[in-house]
């Protein structure tokens, strides 16, 4: 196995067009789980944690090296609490939120902040830069438009973040758990509500009915509420796995979606 | 030149909780474990295993592995010189896949190499060639078919009593992991002529011994088994793993063998808890006497016996729990399927029946009015009573009504839920408020046996002998973890007087069998044995030194050093080798009746829970638990051993699952398959009753097994009380909260 270990962004590009079919090593903690287990054993591995432009973090720019624990403390209510469910303090001391965008799993916690914002990613590779949206750079369940040569530099989120925002994630643990579900709800002042839920499909869900429905209501009854739920869970596509059932999935994404709704009104 | 002075009790004797001599270096990272074991120029094994939950075996091809630089041995069922077969009771579990394979998972071919990542991928190269069949993965169609393991008819007093008030139900039970944290590690070495030496960590290191030695068609001194260090077991370490599989290939390849088991494979490499179905009918009169009891209980033996017919015995035999009937039916059966083998496991069958009764003992609570407690209180045992199923009498203590006092008499904390997330159902995913939580409590109390039972010869074999230092204890009794080296030095030094004990493993062709540490025994066994061999060296000493009484300096009488102990062993070794055995018991009668068990135990645990109903999610606030424990001779360590027992009990009540899907199981990764960690870990007050037992040192009894046997039903039962719904099933999961 050869390991390269760049200094800087150019370094790594070159590195990539240099083995465009190379594994790119953040944190490790998704890839060496698969080199442990799926007896995964890349022929060359670009490590990334050296490259000092990652790890960058100015203001709607999230470097893909940022780790978790620096998520926790970060300005975005959502995104910290999000970061907060993630593993044990081990592994938010190493894993990145590049690397929950690189593996791309249904139960990324990140991923349903992201999704919400309509969030771009930010790819490179030594003869091009392009920016995809969430939905366009994740095409499938660990499946991603990313390309050989490739860097994931980090997520692009949009000037307007309201401050009105939740994450909450269910698992039959009280930490360290994988995500049965989870979600996330954005309100803007005016009412635009954006929702975006993790575990209940192949990728992300963003319920869009709920969200239109709800966003007109600027003072939501209980009626409103449950009709936003009801939505929810009509959106929803979960699977049976050994985690779960599709039907508490369904049932308790709308549940989620509005608890998160009533703390952020 | 005469030393004078009183004679003082001896430190860190019975009943004090001395630091444990393993204690320190483990907590340091200094502790050798089986893992850690090696040798120079040492091969190392893997294993290849079946995809398969059921297939023909069409053909298998080492010679692709063989072929890869540095493999030096790929051993099929063909290399198996001796018997064919192992098993702890029976031996019907082909050492290696014979024609066919019956589990996912099973061994088909071992291979060793010169590092461990070879080894990997020669197992991947050996080729083999499957005819999937159907697997038969239904326990109830497999006993229909005659596909049993054991059948267990139990017949008691008039079948035809009748009782005013009738409750019946239906419960199951998961597949639980005894997760132990060591996994499955060993060394064989090649002692050059004909023999190996194999390094193990394993509960019971002379039934091993049996098992390899007519596997390898050796005599049996050609074999010795050495103790390794051990990473805990719960009825992991009981049946053979990677034994055999390390012997042959150290024969074969004349070289040290180590293999280590990953945690995927852990989960596929040991038995498990048998999942259960179990049906009740219970009938009381007006006041809560039970009249009588029947019940059927269908274990899930999977693919070979292990232990499945004395873990049925168990589940039979205390389908009624630790009360009084004296009428009763049980119809109990371990199924032989394609589903991962079951055996021992923590609780034994007893914690499978418990769940049952106890949901059953609360339907009657509220059919008849009568607070569960009380109840229960109304139909325990105690001493001189009858079991229930077998009638034997109990002879021992059995301070049912007292364990359920002194539980009850614990104040009822009820203090609210507060806004820390780590305190709430969903914990830190922040998924649940106050406002959201309903509170329950729910009470349950288990029975178990303690040692061997069915007229098992089950004994002990310890020497003691008296050294110019203290005193050396020989054994090869299994230390997992659970502190036994430091309660047999804690009797040897209350036996003695010498503080100085070091307790020495002899293998297996120094010492004879010290029988499982399973069953709760240790203490009682082979801490019997220590204070047995310990009082004829103490006899001897002090008879040699007409001397009064012993301690690290020697024998004194009135206040004088008489001799030392250098002097004392000078004169001539002083040592005693103590076979210990239990009571006698006798198989079951045809009607399942008769003195089958050694003595017994009982616990009770209160679980207090909060619940967040619309989501399904639980938060253990509290277990309180009173334990029938005979006479605590290590306070320290029975509370670690009633604080894990509880855990393990909790997580079997709310995430502990072990998920098959047609025989394949979906989550054998700690990713996946939760267990509690310290933030799911309740507030715990225990109560300790002692009431001495009639055959364990200073009569003590086992104290390993009862915080497993009802902490889940009370949970459980806790579940119910908080949201009115009547779950059956453990683990509870979300889905059966919300009723999806
Ligand atoms: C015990 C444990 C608990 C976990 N718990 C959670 C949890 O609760 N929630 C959750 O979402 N995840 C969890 N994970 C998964 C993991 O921690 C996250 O997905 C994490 O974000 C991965 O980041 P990493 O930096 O470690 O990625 P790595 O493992 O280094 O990489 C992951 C993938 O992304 C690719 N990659 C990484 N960075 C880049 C880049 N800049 N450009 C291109 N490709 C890249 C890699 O090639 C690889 O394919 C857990 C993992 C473990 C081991």
């Amino acid at each position: 196995m050869e390991t390269l270990l760049p200094r800087h962004l150019d370094e790594a590009l070159a590195a990539t067009a240099a083995h465009p079919e190379a594994t790119i090593l953040a944190g490790g903690t998704d890839l060496m789980v698969a080199v442990a287990y799926q007896a995964l054993r890349p022929a060359v591995v670009i490590g990334i944690r050296r490259v000092p432009e990652l790890q960058e973090w100015d203001g709607r720019f999230i470097g893909a090296g940022v780790t978790y624990s620096r998520l926790e403390r970060g300005p975005f209510a959502a995104l910290a609490q999000a970061a907060r469910t993630v593993g044990s303090p081990q592994i938010r001391s190493a894993g990145t939120i590049g690397g929950n965008l690189g593996t791309a799993s249904p139960a990324g916690d990140s991923l349903p902040f992201l999704a919400a914002l309509d969030a771009e990613v930010l790819l490179r590779s030594q003869a091009a830069e392009r920016a995809l949206r969430w939905d366009e750079f994740i095409t499938g369940p660990k499946r991603t438009a990313l390309q050989p040569g490739e860097l994931i530099v980090g997520a692009r989120l949009p000037e307007a973040i309201p401050d009105r925002q939740a994450f909450a994630k269910i698992g039959t643990r009280t930490a360290m758990v994988i995500a049965i579900v989870s979600c996330c709800v954005l309100r803007w002042d005016d009412g635009t509500t954006r929702v975006a839920l993790g575990s209940v499909g192949p990728t992300t869900v963003r319920p869009r009915a709920a969200e239109t429905m709800i966003s007109t209501e600027r003072r939501p009854s209980s009626a409103a509420l449950d009709e936003f739920a009801r939505l929810v869970s009509a959106e929803v596509s979960p699977i049976n796995d050994h985690r779960s059932t599709a039907a508490y999935r369904r049932h308790a994404s709308g549940v989620l979606a509005r608890r998160l709704l009533e703390r952020v009104l | 030149m005469t030393i004078t002075k009183t004679p003082t009790v001896v430190a860190g004797g019975v009943g004090t909780s001395p630091i444990r001599p393993d204690g320190i270096p483990k907590v340091r990272g200094e502790f050798a474990y089986s893992s850690d074991l090696e040798v120079d120029g040492m091969l190392w094994g893997s294993t290849v295993r079946s995809p398969h939950a059921r297939a023909r075996i069409v053909s298998i091809d080492v010679a692709p592995a063989l072929a890869i630089r540095g493999v030096a041995a790929a051993l099929t069922i063909a290399d198996v010189g001796g018997r064919g077969l192992f098993g702890l009771i029976e031996p019907d579990q082909p050492v290696l896949a014979d024609g066919e394979v019956r589990f996912w998972g099973e061994p088909v071919a071992v291979v060793a190499a010169d590092d461990r990542e070879t080894a990997r991928i020669a197992a991947t190269a050996v080729v083999v060639h499957y005819e999937p069949l159907d697997p038969l993965t239904d326990p109830e169609r497999a006993e229909e078919l005659g596909e049993t393991f054991r059948v267990l008819d139990i017949t008691r007093g008039d079948p035809d009593a009748r009782g005013e008030v009738v409750v019946e139900g239906y419960y199951e039970v998961g597949m639980q992991d005894q997760a132990q944290l060591g996994t499955e590690s060993g060394l064989a070495i090649p002692d050059g002529s004909g023999g190996v030496d194999l390094h193990v960590s394993t509960q019971w290191l002379h039934v091993d011994h049996e098992q390899v030695v007519a596997s390898l068609g050796l005599p049996p001194e050609q074999l010795r088994l050495h103790l390794a260090g051990i990473g805990g077991a719960f009825g992991a370490r009981e049946d053979i793993s990677l034994q055999i599989h390390l012997c042959l290939l150290a024969l074969r390849t004349g070289r040290p063998v180590k293999m280590v088991y990953d945690r995927a494979e852990s989960f596929v490499g040991h038995v498990h808890r048998h999942p259960a179905r179990m049906w009740f009918r219970h009938e009381a009169d007006r006041d809560g006497i039970l009249r009588r009891v029947e019940a059927r209980i269908l274990l899930d033996g999977g693919a070979f016996a292990s232990t499945s017919p004395a873990v049925l015995a168990n589940a039979a035999y205390f389908a009624v729990g630790p009360y009084a009937s004296e009428s009763v039916t049980v119809h109990a059966a371990a199924a032989r399927t394609n589903n991962p083998p079951c055996g021992a496991m923590r609780g034994f069958g007893a914690v499978q029946s418990c769940f049952g009764y106890e949901a059953q003992m609360d339907r009657l609570a509220a059919a008849l009015g009568i607070d569960p407690v009380e109840l229960r209180l109304r139909n325990a045992l105690d001493r001189e009573d009858r079991i229930a199923t077998t009638g034997q009498v109990i002879v021992g203590s059995l301070p049912t009504r007292r364990v359920i006092e002194a539980l009850r008499a614990l104040p009822l904390p009820d203090e609210a839920p507060g806004d820390d997330p780590r305190r709430l159902p969903g914990g830190t995913g922040l998924t649940t408020s106050r406002a959201a939580v309903m509170r329950g409590v729910g009470f349950a109390v288990g029975i178990k046996n303690l040692a061997f039972s069915e007229a098992f010869d089950d004994f002990t074999e310890v020497r003691a002998e008296l050294t110019a230092d203290g005193i050396r204890i020989h054994t090869a009794a299994a230390e997992v973890g659970q502190g036994l080296v430091t309660v047999i030095q804690q009797i040897a030094r209350t036996a003695t007087g010498i503080s100085n004990v070091e307790v020495v493993w002899d293998h297996t062709g120094e010492i004879g069998s010290a029988g499982s540490t399973s069953a709760s025994r240790q203490t009682q066994m082979t801490g019997g044995a220590t204070l047995r061999a310990c009082e004829a060296v103490a006899a001897v000493a002090l008879a040699r030194a007409d001397a009064e009484s012993l301690d690290d300096e020697g024998a004194w009488r009135d206040d004088q050093l008489v001799m030392t102990l250098a002097d004392l062993v000078a004169a001539g070794p002083i040592e005693h080798l103590e076979r210990f055995r239990h009571p006698p018991t006798t198989p079951p009668d045809e009607h399942g009746n008769g003195d089958v068990h050694a003595g017994y135990a009982v616990a009770a645990h209160r679980a207090i829970v909060d619940v967040d109903p619309e989501l399904g999610l639980v938060h253990v606030v509290r277990v309180d638990t009173a334990q029938d424990v005979g006479r605590v001779l290590n306070p320290q360590a029975v509370i670690g051993q009633i604080e894990g027992g509880i855990m393990q009990g909790v997580g079997l009540a709310i995430m502990e699952e072990i998920v098959i899907d047609r025989g394949v199981m979906k989550n054998a990764s700690f990713t996946d398959y939760l267990l509690p960690t310290f933030l799911d870990a309740p507030d715990m007050t225990a109560v300790l009753i002692e009431e001495p037992d009639h055959w364990g040192p200073f009569g003590a009894k086992g104290v390993g097994e009862p915080p497993t046997i009802s902490s889940t039903a009370a949970v459980v039962a806790a579940i119910r009380n908080a949201t009115g719904r009547d779950l059956n099933r453990a683990p509870v999961r979300p889905e059966d909260i919300v009723g999806l």
